[in-house]
């Protein structure tokens, strides 16, 4: 037991592995990283990539991340996994889809008063976005 | 016999809905079993994560992110999970009633309101609500929710809590008690309440890569946005749940009904063979 590593890999989804490792190689954002048991702890964050985990006597198993974070601890080491590809650019797209799904439900009422409570909404909105962009140039 | 044809045409056509509210119920029963498969299986990374946080929070008492701290509340945002089709009972009302309570106290504060909402039943009833503004929407997650297709509206709450836009984030989601019972609840996603420290038996020092506000901003952001995942996970399975009781009740109705018009059917059956033997045996007599 003495040199093996506790190695969970989970995602919001699910548990994707779970199960005692001689090795585990994982894509840090600072480089790739092999932890073997007694590695010091450390927190870091992952980028998209393979997680390699070697035991003895079994094949050598590999999963594919899409970033997330790493903690380990002398006997364990946890994969926090994204199951999607996250980007700030890709997360800003989805923030602006769903400002426009509400703006778009918003638009569908008729009546007058209605249409005008939708587009001062509207004119909201579209001052978040250019907020939130001018925040991207910021950046 | 007079009404005798009508009312065999309405056993028909009861009996037809029957067929079709009994196989919803036994659609809704395998659905809910894999909802309920995907609501245990979401835990652990939620548990995981708190984990950490416990641990960083112990070792870091002197950072204090804006997810941690307490502001003066001058407006909330509110995430709303309903489902994206109906009949299934009174879920969807409950859970309104819950979200409606959390609105109207704010307002009664004079707090202003964003919504965020999540299943076109929420979206649906929120809209013709005045004094709330819709800030975000994601609809026809399906039976599987993915967390990919949530991180748009989260990000639009947290980026909203980040710039102060809103003081305080609550979310309105069903919990699974039970088949039987699903609750409507509110709860406080941000700022964080605190972690129970008790938990934690092992203390750790971590060495950080890059650096520990990044990494705690980025699992504070994920923790956040799991809630919100496990919640739209939770509420498939209370839907499944509560569309099956629903239909099964439907369905049990559409039996009773039935049986009371086959009595009906049955007993102007026989008034009218009763009356067509008398007019023969009165005409008989006649001769």
């Amino acid at each position: 037991m003495a040199n093996t590593i506790h190695v969970d890999i989970v995602s919001a989804e699910g548990q994707i592995f779970s199960g005692e490792a001689s090795m585990v190689f994982v894509p840090g954002s600072q480089g790739e990283l092999g932890i073997a048991p007694r590695h010091a702890p450390l927190l870091t964050t992952l980028k998209a990539g393979e997680v390699r985990v070697q035991s003895d006597g079994a094949e050598e198993q590999s999963f594919y991340v899409g970033g997330g974070t790493l903690e380990i601890q002398p006997n364990r080491v946890t994969v926090l996994a994204d199951t999607a590809a996250r980007a700030r650019d890709l997360d800003e797209a989805a923030a602006v889809a769903a400002k426009q799904r509400a703006e778009d439900a918003v638009r569908e009422r008729t009546d007058k008063v209605e249409i005008a409570e939708a587009q001062a909404e509207l004119l909201r909105a579209v001052a978040q976005l250019r907020a939130i962009e001018r925040l991207r140039k910021k950046r | 016999m007079a009404g005798a044809k009508e009312i065999r045409g309405k056993i028909v056509s009861i009996k037809n809905t029957q067929k079709i509210t009994k196989a919803m119920e036994m659609v809704a029963a395998s659905k809910m079993r894999k909802a309920q498969d995907r609501m245990r299986a979401a835990r652990p990374y939620a548990e995981k994560i708190r984990k950490i946080i416990g641990h960083l929070r112990q070792v870091n008492l002197d950072y204090k992110h804006p997810f941690t701290l307490e502001r003066p509340v001058q407006s909330v945002g509110i995430v709303v999970i309903s489902t994206d089709r109906g009949l299934c009972g009174s879920l969807n009302l409950n859970l309104f009633k819950a979200a409606l309570g959390a609105i109207r106290e704010a307002q009664g504060k004079n707090v202003k309101v964003y919504l965020c909402v999540i299943g076109s039943k929420a979206l649906q009833f929120f809209r013709r609500l005045s004094g709330v503004e819709i800030a975000a929407s994601v609809t026809h997650l399906g039976d599987k929710p993915k967390s990919a297709d949530l991180i748009g509206t989260s990000k639009v709450m947290l980026d909203f809590y980040r710039d102060t836009k809103v003081d305080q984030l609550l979310l309105v989601h069903n919990v699974f008690v039970n088949t039987m019972t699903q609750k409507g609840v509110v709860s406080q996603l941000l700022p964080l309440q605190t972690i129970d420290k008790d938990e934690l038996q092992e203390r750790w020092d971590y060495i950080y890569e890059p650096d520990a506000a990044e990494i705690l901003d980025g699992i504070l952001m994920r923790y956040i946005e799991s809630q919100i995942f496990q919640g739209a996970v939770e509420n498939v399975a209370c839907e499944m749940a509560a569309r099956m009781v629903a239909m099964k009740s439907a369905s049990d109705n559409a039996g009773k009904l039935i049986d009371e018009l086959q009595l009906i059917y049955n007993k102007a059956r026989q008034a009218a063979i009763t009356k067509e033997l008398s007019e023969i045996v009165g005409g008989a007599a006649a001769v």
